[in-house]
C-alpha cells in the first residue's frame, strides 16, 4: 500500500516543475504546456484524495478540471493564433504594446 | 520493498524527469512528443488509485486531443524556436529558488497525518463495481449540478475560438 504523503508530495514536485517552467519560458507555447502540466498535478492530488477518504467528490472535481483544460487549451490557442497574426512571433516578451 | 511500492517508485521518478525534461526543450514539437510520454505515465499513476475511468479519459482527452491541437496549432503556424532571442527569461536561478521555496511550504502543508477514511465508496465497492459506473451514478444522481456546469464549460470555448480564431473573408 502506497502511503497517500507519496502521491501528495509527487504531485507538489510536479505542479512546482510546471510553475518553475511557467515563469522561466518566455514562449506562449510552453506557458500552455506548463499550465497543463499543474492542472496534471492537480488532479493527481483530487484522485489519491478521492482514493484515500473514499469519497467520490474528488473525481468529479477532477473531471470538471479536465473539461477546464480542455477549454482553456482551445481557448488558449485561439488567442495565439490571433496573437501571432499580428506579431509574427511567440515570444511573449514582444507583447507590450499595453505597457506605459 | 513490495512490489506495488516498487512500481509506484518508477512512475513517480519517471514522472518527475518527464516533467523535467518537457520544461527544458527547446523545440515545441519534441516538448509536446515528451509531454505525451508523461501523460501515459500520470496514466498509469490513476491505475494506482483506482481510477481506471481517469486513465482512459487521461490517454483520450489529454493525449488524443489536447496535445493533438497543440501540435496543430504549432504545425500551423510554422513556428520555429528563435535562436536570437531567447526563450528563457532573465534570472531563470533566482526564480526556480524562489519556486522550490513554494515547493518547502507545499510539501509542509500536504503532509496528512490522520484520515478518516470510513466513507461511502469503499475500495471493495469500487473493486466489485467498476469506477466508470460508479462514477456515472454519482453524476447522474447527487452531483447533477457539476454535470451542467461541465456542458456549458465546454460549450464557452467553442464560441471563443469560433470567434476569436476564424477569419473573415473580407479581410
Amino acid at each position: 500500500m502506497v502511503p497517500l504523503n507519496a502521491y501528495l508530495m509527487l504531485a507538489a514536485a510536479i505542479f512546482s516543475i510546471g510553475l518553475i517552467g511557467f515563469i522561466t519560458r518566455r514562449s506562449i507555447i510552453m506557458m500552455l504546456i506548463c499550465v497543463e502540466l499543474m492542472l496534471n498535478a492537480v488532479n493527481i492530488t483530487l484522485i489519491s484524495l478521492s482514493h484515500y477518504m473514499q469519497d467520490f467528490m474528488g473525481q468529479i472535481i477532477a473531471l470538471l478540471i479536465i473539461a477546464n483544460a480542455g477549454a482553456g487549451m482551445a481557448t488558449g490557442l485561439a488567442l495565439l493564433i490571433n496573437a501571432y497574426r499580428l506579431k509574427k512571433t511567440v515570444k511573449i516578451d514582444l507583447f507590450r504594446d499595453l505597457r506605459g | 520493498m513490495s512490489v506495488p511500492l516498487l512500481f509506484f517508485s518508477y512512475f513517480a521518478l519517471a514522472t518527475i524527469v518527464l516533467s523535467l525534461i518537457v520544461i527544458t526543450r527547446k523545440n515545441y514539437i519534441h516538448a509536446v512528443l515528451w509531454t505525451l510520454l508523461l501523460f501515459v505515465h500520470i496514466s498509469g499513476i490513476y491505475l494506482f488509485l483506482n481510477a481506471e475511468f481517469f486513465a482512459m479519459i487521461q490517454m483520450i482527452v489529454y493525449a488524443g486531443a489536447i496535445l493533438v491541437m497543440l501540435i496543430f496549432v504549432i504545425m500551423l503556424l510554422n513556428v520555429k524556436h528563435e535562436d536570437h532571442l531567447s526563450d528563457v527569461s532573465s534570472l531563470p536561478i533566482p526564480k526556480a529558488f524562489l519556486v522550490f521555496c513554494v515547493l518547502g511550504v507545499l510539501a509542509f502543508t500536504l503532509q496528512v497525518s490522520y484520515l478518516n477514511s470510513t466513507g461511502k465508496f469503499s475500495i471493495d465497492l469500487v473493486n466489485k463495481i467498476s469506477d466508470a459506473k460508479l462514477l456515472g451514478q454519482v453524476f447522474y444522481s447527487e452531483a447533477n449540478l457539476p454535470l451542467i456546469i461541465m456542458g456549458v464549460v465546454l460549450f464557452v470555448p467553442m464560441i471563443a475560438a469560433i470567434v476569436l480564431a476564424g477569419k473573415r473573408s473580407d479581410e
